[in-house]
C-alpha cells in the first residue's frame, strides 16, 4: 500500500490583480465588469506515488511547485482538481515555527506545537526531556521565542515532530537552518524513523544531500512532473541543467 | 459524517485547550494585577453606570428593585456576546500562520476565541457575587436555572462568530461594521433600563413601540432570562425558554453551514 498517493492533481490560484478587501471597492468592480483573475495553476496534473517506508525527495527551482505539493498532501490546500490520499498520521514540517507563538516561551510553544501536530498533554510531558535533550537548548526554556535565532526554532520544531515517529514526514528545507553537526544529528534520526518504517517526503536544493539520503527523487518543473526515478538518474540529469545554467 | 467530525475534535480538544491557555497567558502577562482585571473591570464600568444612570440620567424611577445588579448582569453578558463574536470574527485572520502551515480544522479558531470569551465572562462573574453580596440581594434556588440562558447565549455567540469569521476572510469591512452594530444593540438590549417602562415614539408618522422592537433582539432575552434566576427568583418563562433555544440552535447551523462551504477558500485569501 502506498503511503502517498497523488492523483492529477493541479492547485489553481487565482491571482486577482488588485485584491477587493472591502465590499464597496468589490461591487464597484463587479457592476463595471472588472473583476479579473489572472489564473495561475501551481500544479498541472501532478501524479506521485511513495510507498511506505520510502525516502522521497523533490527538486526543482525556486517557483516550481515543491512547497505547494507538500501542502496539498499535508491537507493545507485542497486541491482545485484530482486527488490526495494519504494512510497514516502526518507530521509537517513546512517552514519554520509553524505552530509556534513567538510571545510565548520554548516550554510552552513545546505543549503548543505538540498540541497542533494532535499529541496529547501526557505524551508531550513523558517526552519532555527527550525533545529539549536533542534540541540542546535546556538554558534557553523559558526564554520567549522572539529571542530565539531561526537555528534554534528549527532544533525544537524538528525535535517536536520527529519525537512521534510519525508514520509521515513531510520536510520542507527544514536542514537548511541548522548548522553542520545540527544537519548531521538530524539526518541520523531521519534514518532511525526510516527504519521504524516511517515514509519521508523531503525538498531540499542540496543535491549532495538528497543524493545521500532519497531512494527516489520526483523533480517539479514549473508545477509538472519533469522527471520521476532512482535518485541516481534523476539527479544526474538535474545536474546537467544546472551546469547547462553555467556555461551560458 | 457526524462520527469523524466527532472523532476529530476529540483529536484536537487539547490544542483547544493549549490555545485557550495561550491567550490567557498572553492577555495578562506583564499586567501586575493580573487575572484580577477581569473582575476589576466590569466591577469599575458598574460603579461608573450605576452613578451616571441614577444620578445625570436617572432610571432608577423605572421600578427596577436592585439596579446595580440588574445592571451588572446586562453588562457582563453583553460584554460576553460582544467579545465572544468580535474576537471570533478575526480568529482566521489570526490563524493564518498556523492554517497557512500545518493542517488544522479549521472551526478551532472562532471556537477557541468563544470558549475564551466565556471563561473571562465566568471569571467575571465573581465581581456580579461581590455586587449582589454588597447590595444584600438574595439568593434564590433558581439561580441554577441560569445555566440554560447561559449556555444558549454561549451556542448562539458561536454559531454568530462562525458567520462573522467566514464573512471577515473575505470583506474585512465587517470588522468595522461590527462595532457599529454592536454599539446600536447596546441600546436595544434592556442593559440600564427596564423596557416594559418604555413608550413608543413615531418617525415620520409611523409610531413604534420600544418594547416591541426590543423583544426582537435575541440577547434581551438571554439577559432577562439571567435575571430572572438569579436576581427575582422567578425562574423562566416558556417565551424564554424556547426562544433563547431557537434562536442558539438556529445561529448554530446557520453558522456551521456558512463556515463549511467557505473554509476551503480561506487558505486563498487570508
Amino acid at each position: 500500500m502506498n503511503a502517498i498517493e497523488v492523483q492529477n492533481v493541479s492547485m489553481r490560484f487565482n491571482m486577482a490583480k488588485e485584491r477587493y478587501e472591502s465590499l464597496k471597492e468589490y461591487f464597484l468592480a463587479a457592476m463595471q465588469g472588472k473583476l479579473q483573475f489572472e489564473e495561475f495553476y501551481a500544479l498541472r496534473d501532478v501524479s506521485l506515488s511513495v510507498p511506505k517506508g520510502e525516502f522521497h525527495g523533490l527538486i526543482g527551482l525556486n517557483g516550481s511547485g515543491k512547497s505547494t505539493l507538500l501542502k496539498v498532501i499535508s491537507g493545507v490546500y485542497k486541491p482545485t482538481k484530482g486527488t490526495v490520499r494519504v494512510n497514516g498520521a502526518i507530521a509537517p514540517l513546512i517552514e519554520l515555527g509553524a505552530g509556534f507563538d513567538m510571545d510565548l516561551t520554548a516550554r510552552e510553544n513545546i505543549y503548543l506545537n505538540g498540541t497542533v501536530l494532535g499529541l496529547t498533554p501526557k505524551f508531550i510531558t513523558e517526552k519532555f526531556d527527550e525533545i529539549v535533550d536533542f534540541s540542546e537548548l535546556w538554558d534557553f526554556l523559558d526564554v520567549p521565542l522572539k529571542n530565539y535565532s531561526s537555528g534554534m526554532v528549527a532544533r525544537i520544531a524538528f525535535a517536536i515532530a520527529t519525537v512521534t515517529k510519525p508514520e509521515i514526514l513531510i520536510a520542507d528545507e527544514i536542514l537548511s537552518v541548522g548548522d553542520f553537526l545540527f544537519q548531521e544529528k538530524c539526518e541520523k534520526r531521519m534514518a532511525e524513523l526510516m527504519d521504524g518504517g516511517t515514509t519521508v517526503l523531503f525538498v531540499s536544493h542540496s543535491i549532495r544531500q538528497i543524493r545521500r539520503m532519497c531512494d527516489r527523487v520526483t523533480w517539479l518543473e514549473k508545477g509538472r512532473v519533469r522527471m520521476e526515478g532512482p535518485t541516481q538518474e534523476v539527479c544526474d540529469a538535474y545536474a546537467d541543467l544546472e551546469k547547462e545554467a553555467g556555461d551560458t | 459524517m457526524v462520527k469523524a467530525y466527532a472523532r476529530d475534535f476529540w483529536r484536537y480538544r487539547y490544542l483547544l485547550q493549549n490555545l485557550i491557555g495561550r491567550d490567557f497567558k498572553l492577555k495578562y502577562r506583564r499586567s501586575v494585577l493580573g487575572v484580577v482585571w477581569s473582575v476589576l473591570n466590569p466591577l469599575l464600568m458598574n460603579f461608573v453606570m450605576v452613578i451616571v444612570f441614577s444620578t445625570i440620567l436617572d432610571m432608577r424611577g423605572s421600578g427596577i428593585t436592585n439596579f446595580p445588579v440588574y445592571l451588572i448582569i446586562g453588562q457582563l453578558l453583553f460584554n460576553f456576546f460582544n467579545e465572544g463574536t468580535g474576537s471570533a470574527m478575526s480568529s482566521m485572520l489570526g490563524a493564518a500562520p498556523l492554517i497557512k502551515k500545518v493542517y488544522i480544522p479549521k472551526y478551532i479558531f472562532p471556537l477557541e476565541r468563544v470558549c475564551f470569551a466565556l471563561v473571562n465572562c465566568l471569571f467575571s462573574f465573581i465581581a456580579l457575587i461581590i455586587m449582589m453580596v454588597l447590595t444584600r440581594a438574595s439568593l434564590h434556588p433558581t439561580v441554577l436555572l441560569a445555566l440554560y440562558p447561559l449556555l444558549t447565549l454561549f451556542i448562539f455567540t458561536l454559531g454568530i462568530g462562525l458567520m462573522l469569521a467566514a464573512a471577515t476572510v473575505f470583506f474585512r469591512d465587517i470588522m468595522h461594521l461590527w462595532g457599529v452594530f454592536t454599539t446600536a444593540l447596546l441600546y436595544f438590549s434592556a442593559i440600564f433600563y427596564d423596557p416594559s417602562q418604555m413608550g413608543t415614539f413615531t418617525v415620520r408618522g409611523m409610531e413604534f413601540n420600544v418594547q416591541r422592537i426590543i423583544h426582537l433582539n435575541p440577547l434581551y432575552w438571554y439577559i432577562t432570562g439571567f435575571r430572572n434566576t438569579v436576581l427575582d427568583g422567578t425562574g423562566l418563562t416558556w417565551s424564554m425558554i424556547w426562544v433563547c433555544g431557537l434562536c442558539a440552535l438556529i445561529a448554530l447551523v446557520v453558522g456551521m453551514l456558512v463556515f463549511r462551504s467557505q473554509q476551503d477558500k480561506f487558505i486563498l485569501h487570508i
